[in-house]
């Protein structure tokens, strides 16, 4: 039940991009088409499945203070944690590597239509944000794994969603100034308003 | 008539193309075409393109469906004014206090409204027409009477800028207006629009030893919080003042504190069915919002974690503004799913929504505002998957 709770607390309430405004960057960019969201969506659910609890398997057992007793008595004392960022983010570049091999061999058109995108997971903020949360939060591993794939989730129906009024934005008239980028901005806000009706659940 | 349409013809060449007033011309379409039938239909572009009527009939019919909503509204604030500082009237003294304050509103609304329309209009040079006359009428109705009038200003402009102009004015827009402002004023200023002291205006005057002015979702909600039999603090809050405040006849009536529109049922419900039988509506998103959330809340019935959730599940469609949100914002067309599956969709998560977050969720005692907005945020999506299933499946049967 808490497991439950934890996966719709990270989907819905502490909502990666309309909570944390995390990893905005390719949220606004890559939005704009629906099967192209969704690519990346699913890119962003299974790099944070897989880098949380990698990382909280790393913390745990290497960079947090006196992690590294099993080692001896001497190491005991040994607190690593300023090495965090580093080793996170040497974690995240090497599954986005992966993700990124995966995709070009098996959808070579969501590959192209990703482009530069699909590597800058890598340092996009939300998944980096996933496990230094997680870090902070002294998840247990179950808790990890869920909170990784639930942000995941998290992210991935902000983007569709998100891509989905862009499509239907076709039809609208925009003014030229705010076109594009601007107009986006504008609906991320609003979405954000429509995300508050969770805000305030204790679960 | 015939002076006016005369007037009219005089003023045209102004504003025709080479006239004077030229840049104005959307204004003085807007007058005419207000006055009289247009003798042309909207533009095949406009947004009306989904039905053949004219977008201006469509809203007309909205505004008129409304009226009940509002004229009982102006008569509950006076009631529900003169029963807080315990003093008895007659129908007259409610109906006119209760116009002074609520027509004020109306008026501040409408001007701010239709003025943000009118100077887009003509810097934009689209027309203008009745959308602003719905939502002008739409955000008075779902705020209590006590409202600061700047602030209905505030949140009209704000709305009609940030959720309406800037996707290119009526029919682009992607959340519901109305519902937009109600949220900008909750978020803004929360002081004036949430808590227990101001839906019931009371003025200079003392009010009734015990009165208390908390709405039946802030009541239940504390008898969930504190583990009373959630229907007994219902029938028996402000006891000795009104008898059976909330029961469940007096709040399908809507006899309750509340937004100004918001509290009859009753009401929602004949603006529903002239929305319904004039097609402007769909009747499965009211259907399936209101069985959405009668389901939810049996769902709660039955799980019964604490006695807000052991209410009994009809108690949830006739409290706060559920039965007016459904009618009037979750069925706005723009911000609706267009599609006829998406719309069963979009209506039951609205009803289970509501209920989920009026149980669950501390910050709000009412739920349909957001669940409003969070579903016109997914209604785009739905729609887009539905055509996609729809595309999937007449491919299959194509044989080529």
């Amino acid at each position: 039940m808490e497991l439950f709770n934890l996966a719709i607390r990270s989907i819905f309430i502490d909502n990666m991009v309309f909570a944390y405004f995390l990893g905005m960057c390719s949220f606004l960019a890559v939005s704009k088409k629906v099967s192209t969201a969704l690519g990346l969506g699913a890119a962003v659910i299974f790099v944070l499945s897989v880098t949380v609890p990698v990382n909280w398997l790393l913390n745990e057992f290497i960079l947090k203070e006196g992690a590294l007793a099993f080692l001896g008595e001497q190491f005991a004392t040994i607190d690593l944690t300023f090495l965090r960022f580093i080793m996170f983010i040497a974690v995240i570049a090497a599954m986005v590597q992966l993700v990124e091999m995966i995709i070009e061999k098996f959808a070579p058109a969501l590959y192209g239509s990703l482009g530069i995108f699909l590597p800058l997971i890598a340092v996009n903020c939300a998944i980096l944000g996933g496990s230094l949360f997680m870090a902070g939060r002294d998840y247990t591993l179950a808790e990890a794994a869920v909170y990784g794939a639930g942000s995941g989730t998290g992210f991935f129906l902000a983007i569709v969603a998100l891509a989905a009024i862009r499509e239907k934005l076709k039809y609208s008239n925009v003014p030229n100034g705010l076109k594009g980028l601007g107009i986006t901005m504008l609906i991320t806000g609003l979405m954000g308003i429509a995300f508050m009706s969770f805000m305030g659940i204790d679960l | 008539m015939k002076f006016l349409r005369d007037l009219l013809d005089k003023q045209k060449p102004l504003f025709h193309k080479g006239g004077k007033l030229e840049n104005l011309y959307y204004l003085y379409e807007a007058g005419e075409t207000f006055l009289f039938t247009p003798n042309h239909t909207t533009n095949p572009r406009g947004a009306q393109i989904r039905d053949a009527i004219d977008l201006k009939r469509m809203m007309i019919t909205v505004v008129i469906a409304m009226i009940p909503c509002l004229l009982f509204g102006i008569y509950n604030t006076g009631n529900m004014h003169y029963l807080a500082v315990g003093e008895a009237a007659d129908f007259g003294d409610k109906f006119l206090l209760g116009a002074i304050l609520v027509l004020p509103i109306v008026l501040v609304s409408y001007a701010a409204g239709g003025l943000v329309e009118a100077i887009f209009a003509v810097v934009r040079k689209h027309p203008i027409n009745e959308g602003f006359l719905v939502t002008g009428m739409l955000i008075p109705l779902v705020v209590p009477a006590t409202i600061p009038l700047w602030q209905v200003a505030l949140a009209t402009i704000f709305a009609v800028v940030i959720a309406k102009e800037v996707f290119g004015g009526t029919g682009m827009n992607i959340l519901n207006v109305a519902m937009t402002a109600r949220a900008f004023l909750y978020f803004a200023y929360p002081m004036q629009i949430s808590g227990d002291q101001v839906w019931t205006y009371v003025g200079d005057k003392m009010p009734v030893d015990g009165f208390s002015g908390a709405t039946a979702l802030a009541v239940a909600y504390q008898a969930g919080q504190e583990g009373v039999t959630a229907t007994s603090a219902l029938a028996s809050h402000n006891a000795g003042i009104m008898d059976d405040m909330f029961s469940f006849a007096n709040m399908f009536f809507g006899f309750i504190p509340g937004s100004i529109g918001e509290t009859s049922t009753l009401m929602a419900l004949i603006g529903a069915a002239i929305l319904i039988l004039t097609g402007v509506a769909s009747w499965k998103i009211i259907a399936s919002a209101f069985g959405g959330a009668w389901l939810m809340g049996f769902v709660l019935e039955l799980l019964a974690v604490n006695e807000y959730m052991a209410m009994p599940a009809h108690y949830h469609l006739v409290m706060g503004g559920i039965a007016f949100g459904i009618v009037f914002m979750a069925t706005d067309p723009v911000s609706a799913s267009q599609t006829e599956t998406g719309k069963w969709i979009y209506g039951f998560m609205i009803g289970v929504l509501t209920v989920i977050i009026r149980v669950t969720n501390p910050a709000y005692p009412e739920g349909i505002m957001l669940a409003v907005l969070f579903m016109n945020v997914f209604a785009p999506l739905i729609d887009h998957y539905v055509v996609q299933a729809n595309k999937k499946r007449r491919l299959q049967r194509a044989t080529v």
